[in-house]
């Protein structure tokens, strides 16, 4: 978003989060929209090799996801996705990182049995 | 911030800084730094390798070339454009160090990225882990046709490929169709559900692009070539790149 289409896209992609969660169950992290801080999956890092690096780099990032004490990251991308899938079992931060496909179907109804690999034991059998 | 003190030997000329600000609009406002800090305490880099925004604009303003372009930091800052967005002057530092990824020799470059961006060279796929044309529709009509099979009320759910004039040209990372095929039918379902014109295509399909990280500019270009040629093969109106 601070790379392309900016705070206003991004703005969509938010209303979109709030709405299949709830309004209720959507924390925010700060700083957030484009002051946010890049999880450290980007740029490459993932394939780079530098792992320690990588994960010293998301350390920020694990901080501001334990701040929220929320139980799912949603994450934009694949990279983020991985990074912050890593860094929660890496650091042991106990969430779950979802992508936003998946919240949209289990919101929709239509999350099919085989869909379900990055949910946890509260919503696996959501709308089964 | 790293503390550690900067030796300077006689005066030295940047090089490396005024080739790069040749480069870009405004010289990236490379000469415009108030020192300010900004860049360097909002970034996740810092630290790694001894290095951080600051510093590493600062050397290369102070002509220390061979220093900045063999930190490993390099490969460690991830292009995030945080200290660009927060930069009071605008100060482009992501190009600088993609400059400096750049003047690596490409078989220095990191093993991982590399080999990703010369997978993805061998099919017209532009798939990083190397799926073909073959292998994607395989994979693409078996998950679709469970999904019909399985799952009541979606009978007629499609993942058209190759559809001529669809009104969306659909990336897909490959990590779903090599890794976890199931991943894509919740995309399937709610582009279904909206009602969109959409299709895959064989060629062009894979929606990353480790050139780009690498710092390979000739097949970054390729890649992007390839793919925007499958896009105007198939007469899409929009293209839609997930990554
Ligand atoms: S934020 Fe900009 S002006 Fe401040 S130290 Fe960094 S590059 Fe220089
Ligand atoms: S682009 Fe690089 S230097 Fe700038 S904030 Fe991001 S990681 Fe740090």
């Amino acid at each position: 978003m601070r790379k392309t289409y900016g705070d206003a896209y991004a703005e969509d992609l938010r209303f979109v989060a709030r709405r299949v969660v709830g309004e209720e169950n959507f924390i925010d992290m700060t700083p957030n929209r484009s002051n946010n801080y890049c999880c450290g999956g980007g740029g490459g890092a993932l394939q780079a090799g530098y792992t320690e690096g990588r994960r010293h780099f998301g350390k920020l990032k694990t901080d501001q996801i334990l701040a929220t004490g929320a139980a799912y990251c949603i994450a934009p991308c694949h990279n983020c996705h991985s990074q912050i899938h890593d860094l929660s079992e890496h650091f042991k931060g106990g969430w779950h990182t979802v992508h936003l496909w998946t919240l949209i179907c289990l919101s929709l109804g239509c999350l099919g049995e085989n869909e379900r690999a990055y949910l946890g034991p509260d919503l696996a059998e959501v709308g089964l | 911030m790293s503390t550690q003190p900067i030796k300077l030997g006689k005066q030295r000329k940047s090089l490396f800084k005024d080739k790069v600000m040749q480069l870009l609009p405004d010289g990236g406002n490379l000469n415009a730094c108030l020192t300010c800090g900004a860049c360097a305490s909002g970034c996740p880099a810092t630290g790694l390798a001894g290095m951080d925004p600051r510093k590493f604009l600062r050397m290369a303003s102070m002509g220390l070339d061979e220093e900045i372009l063999k930190t490993e930091w390099v490969w460690n800052c991830t292009l995030c454009w945080r200290c660009l967005y927060v930069c009071p002057m605008k100060i482009d530092i992501p190009q600088l160090v993609y400059h400096a990824r750049k003047s690596w020799p490409r078989d220095e470059r990191p093993k991982g990225i590399r080999a990703s961006c010369d997978m993805a060279l061998k099919h017209e796929t532009c798939s990083a882990m190397g799926a073909s044309e073959e292998d994607f529709r395989f994979v693409v009509e078996d998950v679709l046709e469970e999904a019909r099979a399985n799952q009541p009320g979606w009978e007629n759910l499609e993942a058209p490929i190759n559809k001529s004039g669809a009104m969306y040209f659909l990336n897909q990372n490959s990590r779903e169709p090599v890794t976890e095929p199931d991943e894509m039918v919740p995309l399937w379902k709610i582009l279904h559900t909206v009602g969109a014109d959409w299709t895959y295509a064989t060629k062009g399909w894979g929606a990353e692009n480790y050139c780009m990280f690498l710092a390979d500019d000739e097949n970054w270009e390729r890649i992007v070539r390839i793919k925007a040629k499958a896009v105007d093969d198939l007469g899409c109106k929009y293209w839609v790149n997930t990554e």
